[in-house]
């Protein structure tokens, strides 16, 4: 049976609406359910198109959140993308608008003080683990760690745009297939 | 370090360039254009903002980018820093989109994705670590730090979990 367009968008807006508000810690903690939705039970793609989208995602700039935008794209076109973009950023996005007028409300209230400072070390502890988690993941050998592990103390230790990180590390991995090939 | 206040125009363009720079991820780029290019808040804001942003739902960013547009410029300034956040890549991403099947066979697209993908997750880990060092963080911030790593990072325990515990333990420790 053949689904209308309308019917798929509603699909799409449905699914990642929901899914929007389960992201704590971000939008990798829903890329399992995602697949789940999108594969076995709604069955928009098989596995292998679900996870070279996730690749294209994170090697594609802009908060990792746009593997939706990918997948409503290859579900239903532009509209597809633009539904499944604003399904999963809107909701958050208010609730985040929320809580900051809350905060405003509270001013300099020393409980919301003592709230924030708490929150510091917890979310960059998260950080160090986003980023242990995506150094495992693109890990190809030697080079790879080491390039990691380059990038990591050019970010720590001096002040340089990221740029240079990145373009060096790029060039490098470029040069060095060159002469090993 | 003197502190200026974007325009919402500079909101806008601010986040635009860290939405089309965010390769890998926004994160690294959020803290080096807010507090070290642009400076429109200090390391100790900005920190406390994403701290916030960390344990609603949402991109940590994302979430971020809202209450920074909120506290300069009120609902414009968050819609400001939402549209510029997202715009560019999304354009980016449609055209990655369009000829991703021609390039995706060619060996050095691989590779220079590769190494690309290493150096990012690099330039995450290494924003971590300077914000813990720029901070001054104490003994019971590090351990704290230290257990949303591990589990998190080494265990693959979910978020939510390590959030609803490490949460209020952060709160009453720190």
């Amino acid at each position: 049976m053949e689904e209308t367009m309308s019917g798929l968008l509603e699909e799409i807006g449905a699914t990642f609406g929901w899914l929007s508000l389960l992201q704590f810690g971000g939008t990798n903690a829903v890329v399992p359910e995602m697949h789940r939705q999108a594969v076995e039970v709604l069955h928009w793609m098989d596995g292998q198109t679900f996870a070279n989208l996730f690749a294209l995602a994170q090697l594609a700039p802009g908060p990792n959140v746009m593997i939706v935008s990918l997948i409503g794209w290859r579900v239903a076109g532009l509209a597809g993308l633009l539904v499944a973009t604003f399904a999963m950023t809107v909701p958050p996005s208010l609730l985040a608008f929320a809580m900051s007028r809350l905060m405003k409300r509270a001013g300099t209230s020393k409980w919301l003080g003592i709230v924030k400072d708490g929150l510091v070390p917890l979310a960059i502890g998260m950080i160090l683990a986003s980023g242990w988690i995506m150094a495992a993941s693109s890990n190809q050998g030697p080079l790879s760690i080491a390039l990691t592990v380059a990038a990591a103390a050019f970010v720590a230790f001096t002040d340089y745009n990221l740029l240079w990180a990145l373009g060096a590390a790029i060039a490098l991995g470029l040069t060095v297939h060159r002469l090993v090939m | 370090m003197e502190r200026t206040a974007p325009s919402r125009l500079d909101l806008f363009l601010g986040f635009a360039k860290i939405g089309l720079l965010g390769f890998g991820g926004v994160a690294p780029w959020a803290r080096h254009i807010i507090v070290e290019e642009r400076r429109w808040l200090d390391e100790r804001e900005y920190a406390s903002i994403l701290g916030i942003g960390q344990v609603l739902p949402g991109p940590n960013t994302v979430n971020s980018a809202i209450i920074i547009g909120d506290r300069f410029h009120g609902t414009m300034g968050s819609t400001a820093a939402f549209l510029g956040i997202f715009c560019m890549p999304l354009l980016v991403l449609i055209g990655i989109a369009l000829v991703y099947d021609r390039i995706a066979d060619l060996p050095a697209v691989g590779v220079a994705i590769g190494a690309g993908a290493a150096a990012a997750a690099g330039l995450v880990i290494g924003t971590a670590l300077k914000m813990a060092r720029r901070l001054k963080f104490d003994v019971a911030a590090i351990a704290v730090g230290l257990a949303a790593f591990v589990s998190v990072g080494l265990l693959h325990v979910p978020m939510v979990w390590a959030i609803a515990v490490l949460g209020p333990i952060s709160i009453a420790a720190v």
